[in-house]
């Protein structure tokens, strides 16, 4: 029985228990990334990280959580009242809810009931998470708005641009993805990468996502939203208390929330790595729970290894790497798959399809050789600057027609 | 006007700027692998053994010449150093310091010669540890010692008092007020000619 069917003969009380199940496994994982996060970091750094508040500094993060809801709750004079308060719960509520359609186990025995850890299975899932993912901005750009502060303002600002461009990518990767498996249904996406995973036959959408899910998730190196060096602290800077709790766990939820759809659309979900299939039907099912984690915590390190490599984009860089590297690639990436979709549905020729393929890297060779080379007339045109020399002694700028000084 | 400002070693500045004609080589096809080897480093360094000292269970010393807590330093005898003279207050920077002198009189001698420092304050809250008070002291009665640990909880606790700054009486000193050492003058003491306590003074502390 596919996970639908299960799903769909679950009693009210199994649906609520999932919600709260799910519910609270987020906020463990939030809880316990924060902690891993930061000792991860703090490895990449020589240091040694959170060590003091229990067994390795486990408790550091619920410690924080406890210092936060116990400080200070202000809401600035000029701030808008409602919108300010309703922000963080938008942005909170919504990235819980992009786990509603997560598979997180395959057929298992749930308190009597034969049934699939997965709360709901909508046939247009994953537009639905695109869909909340969107929604949770909002969270983010009222936040921004309604502090009535500048950097609040642009950090929101910001964050809307960010999610716009980043969005568009993020669903073009997803287009190959649908192409493939022939459903939006979370659940068949994951049956359908029974023998081959996504990431590997549709590598270049799975680098996309990859890229554009950091910064749909307002990360480094894509954390321009709450850039300290520039904004304080961006959209959150005039929040306190839970209501800052609440964006720290919505930004960790998120990050989780993210993962779990990569692992699902391009991990193979829940099922096993190649290979170690037999583990599936450990503790009746239940195993694969366990997969589904390591793959969603490996996502996770990555998340914390690029926050340890890389510096932050500049803004204008950030833009133009959204709009004319990720779009124009994934668009590109999406005509060959659709292409080569097409020719093995009609059955053609094995020999078309091969000429097409090598058709494909000979116009890719030849375009990024062309715009290699109009990239190197462009550096020799820029190498003459002409600069009107002051009559103090400056530096002498490279590349510049007058190379002495005329002091 | 160049010649001013141009160094005088071309190895920096103006000049070195002069001889970069190369082109900036920031479009060069290895630079997108060089970023990945970043990810190595970073990977490699979790490796490594951390930096971190876990303070309050390990206290590593600190630099020889570390500049912690004042000290007001004692002669052999036990006299105290410090003749009130206030160079140090006059000195200091932040303001840090407050001392005010008084007369030695006979019976009631604190230190060799005419004064001695009879309140002597640092307030620890205002003090940037610069060490200028140091330099200024004329009898290197005051020093500094390595001691860093000076948190409190009131501003009263940071300001240090003459009993919190002497140095502790060591096998030998007498605890002042008491005679100079037969025979001397402050100069003897001042060029450290005085050794140690005469039986005349008092009754020595012996460990």
């Amino acid at each position: 029985m596919s996970n639908a069917e299960l799903i769909s003969q679950d009693p009210g009380w199994i649906i609520a228990l999932k919600g709260l199940i799910i519910f609270a496994a987020c906020v463990f994982l939030t809880i316990m990334s924060v902690w891993g996060e930061r000792r991860i970091v703090a490895r990449m750094q020589q240091r040694s990280g959170p060590n003091r508040v229990g067994k390795f500094g486990l408790l550091q993060a619920l410690v924080d959580g406890v210092k936060l809801a116990l400080k200070e709750d202000l809401i600035p004079k000029a701030a808008d009242r409602i919108v300010f308060v309703l922000a963080p719960v938008i942005s909170t509520t919504t990235c819980f809810m992009a786990f509603a359609v997560i598979p997180l186990t395959g057929e298992v025995n749930f308190f009597g009931h034969t049934t699939a850890m997965q709360l709901t299975d909508l046939s247009v899932g994953v537009l639905y998470v695109l869909a909340i993912a969107s929604v949770g901005v909002y969270g983010i750009v009222l936040a921004g708005w309604s502090s009535g502060s500048t950097y609040p303002l642009l950090g929101g600002l910001r964050s809307s641009a960010q999610v716009i461009s980043y969005e568009v990518a993020m669903g073009l990767s997803l287009v190959a993805v649908f192409i493939y498996s022939g459903s939006m249904s979370t659940s068949e996406i994951v049956a359908a990468q029974h023998d081959w995973w996504n990431a590997v036959i549709l590598f270049p959408s799975f680098l996309i996502y990859a890229i554009s899910m950091v910064g749909e998730t307002n990360r480094a190196p894509f954390d321009l939203a709450e850039a300290e060096g520039e904004l304080v602290g961006g959209f959150h800077t005039e929040y306190s208390s839970l209501k800052f709790a609440l964006f720290f766990l919505s930004e960790y939820v998120n990050i989780i929330a993210v993962s779990a759809l990569a692992t699902t659309l391009f991990l193979g979900g829940y099922h096993a790595l190649p290979g170690l299939n037999f583990t599936e039907q450990w503790l009746g099912g239940w195993f694969t729970l366990v997969w589904f984690f390591i793959k969603v915590l490996a996502f996770f390190f990555v998340f914390v290894w690029l926050r340890g490599t890389l510096p932050r984009l500049r803004y204008d860089q950030f833009m133009k790497f959204g709009w004319k590297v990720l779009i124009p690639f994934s668009l590109a990436w999406i005509m060959v798959v659709s292409t080569l979709r097409v020719m093995s549905q009609r059955e053609s020729p094995r020999f078309l399809i091969i000429a097409f393929i090598f058709s494909v890297a000979f116009i890719y060779i030849g375009v990024t050789s062309l715009s290699d080379r109009s990239k190197a007339k462009k550096l020799a045109d820029s190498k003459i600057t002409n600069i009107t020399q002051p009559d103090f002694p400056v530096p002498v700028i490279p590349n510049s027609e007058v190379e002495q000084l005329n002091g | 006007m160049a010649d001013e400002i141009m160094p005088k070693s071309d190895e920096f500045g103006l000049a070195k700027a002069d001889q970069s004609k190369a082109p900036i080589t920031n479009h060069n096809s290895s630079s997108f692998g060089k970023q990945l080897l970043g990810f190595w480093v970073t990977f490699k360094t979790m490796f490594k053994k951390v930096n971190t000292v876990q303070y309050p269970e390990v206290k590593e010393p600190t630099a020889e010449r570390f500049h912690g807590r004042h000290q007001l330093n004692r002669h052999p005898d036990g006299l105290e150093k410090c003749i009130g003279c206030e160079l140090c207050a006059w000195a200091c920077p932040a303001d840090a310091i407050y001392v005010e002198g008084a007369d030695n009189k006979e019976g009631e001698q604190f230190s060799p010669g005419e004064r001695y420092g009879k309140v002597y304050q640092i307030n620890y809250l205002r003090c940037i540890f610069c060490g200028l008070c140091i330099e200024a002291c004329p009898t290197r009665a005051l020093t500094m010692t390595n001691e860093y640990e000076l948190a409190d909880d009131t501003r009263a606790k940071l300001i240090f008092e003459k009993d919190d700054l002497l140095g502790p009486l060591r096998a030998g000193m007498v605890p002042p007020p008491h005679p100079m050492y037969p025979n001397t003058d402050d100069g003897n003491y001042y060029r450290g000619e005085v050794t140690g306590s005469h039986p005349s003074q008092g009754i020595a502390k012996n460990d």
